[in-house]
């Protein structure tokens, strides 16, 4: 890793983050598309709690990571406090690592 | 702007403490991480402050560290981060619409302060979700990193401690209101599924954003009930 590669990886993520902004005020967005982009972000999260509970790489994540997140998520449903949601995550998760899961 | 931060909401900042003490262990693990594969101790932290953005970091110190250049590293994290267009996209003035506001708020776009963010109802508690999650995480993201490149080793594997349960964990808590709505939930799902059906034969990142494919359930169910 060089410091040109952090430059031009960091002005890179920043133009993604500046572009959505500035588009949607250059862009007059037609009725419905506030919701629609706002379900789109929705969809992008959801995928993200998806792949980054699930897969590691391009493979298996192996079981402990899936059913901590899992706990969590019942936790969450069940209208657990957020901190209570995402401690029983983790700790699910490195308990049944420990166990060798 | 100033009448979203006289009544501090105390269960936020205490969500938002939560986020940003995750994010301060895997910035430490981070830090360590790098200067362990070789790195000189201001790189990572300068990384950190300009790119702030974990995922692509981890991934782009992995990447020289097997052996692969500086630019394919740059290359992937690029793919992986191209997921903030979109975001920002969705998120569009919540930040503020001033200058300042935008240009440093736009620096605060990560997957946690977008979901924080759409988690609120009223435009004035998404800003100062958007805000506080922004900075809690940018201080705490740091301040580990700084950490983790001082005391090294000490700070072994993260995956010990279940952290990477913990952000995952985190946005579904904070997206599980949202699929109340049947359309949303049937796009997440088939999203959801799209994205892990091609993990394994994309680059990261470009899974993510094809789960958007999952939005042809919602728009075609409005053109039904059109």
């Amino acid at each position: 890793m060089t410091l040109t590669a952090v430059l031009v990886l960091a002005a890179g993520t920043y133009l993604f983050r500046l572009a959505g902004p500035l588009l949607r005020d250059r862009v007059r967005l037609p009725a419905g598309a506030d919701d629609l982009l706002t379900r789109s972000a929705t969809v992008m999260l959801v995928a993200l709690v998806a792949t980054s509970s699930l897969t590691k790489g391009q493979g298996f994540a192996g079981w402990a990571l899936p059913i901590g997140v899992l706990v969590g998520g019942l936790a969450a449903w069940r209208r657990a406090p957020f901190v209570v949601v995402v401690l029983l995550a983790a700790l699910t998760t490195a308990g049944l690592r420990l166990v060798g899961l | 702007m100033r009448s979203t931060w006289r009544t501090p909401d105390t269960r936020l900042l205490r969500d938002v403490a939560a986020v940003a003490a995750g994010a301060a262990v895997s910035g430490a693990s981070f830090g360590a991480i790098s200067v362990a594969t070789g790195l000189p101790w201001w790189l990572p932290v300068v990384m950190s402050l300009l790119v702030f953005a974990g995922g692509s970091q981890f991934m782009a110190v992995g990447i020289v560290a097997a052996g692969g250049s500086p630019a394919a590293a740059v290359l992937a994290g690029l793919v992986l981060n191209a997921r903030h267009l979109p975001f920002g996209l969705a998120i569009g003035d919540v930040p503020g619409r001033g200058p300042v506001a935008r240009l440093l708020g736009s620096h605060l776009l990560v997957d946690e302060t977008v979901a924080f963010a759409l988690a609120q109802r009223e435009p004035a508690r998404a800003r100062a979700a958007y805000w506080s999650c922004g900075v809690a995480l940018f201080g705490a993201w740091n301040a580990g990193v700084v950490a983790g490149v001082l005391v090294g080793q000490a700070i072994g594997d993260p995956a010990a401690f279940g952290l990477d349960a913990a952000f995952p964990a985190a946005l579904l808590a904070l997206t599980l209101p949202a699929l109340t709505d049947r359309r949303t939930r049937r796009a997440a799902l088939l999203g959801s599924a799209v994205a892990l059906a091609t993990t394994p034969f994309l680059p990261a990142g470009v899974p993510v954003l094809l789960a958007l494919v999952g939005l042809v359930v919602a728009v075609g169910g409005r053109e039904v009930a059109a």
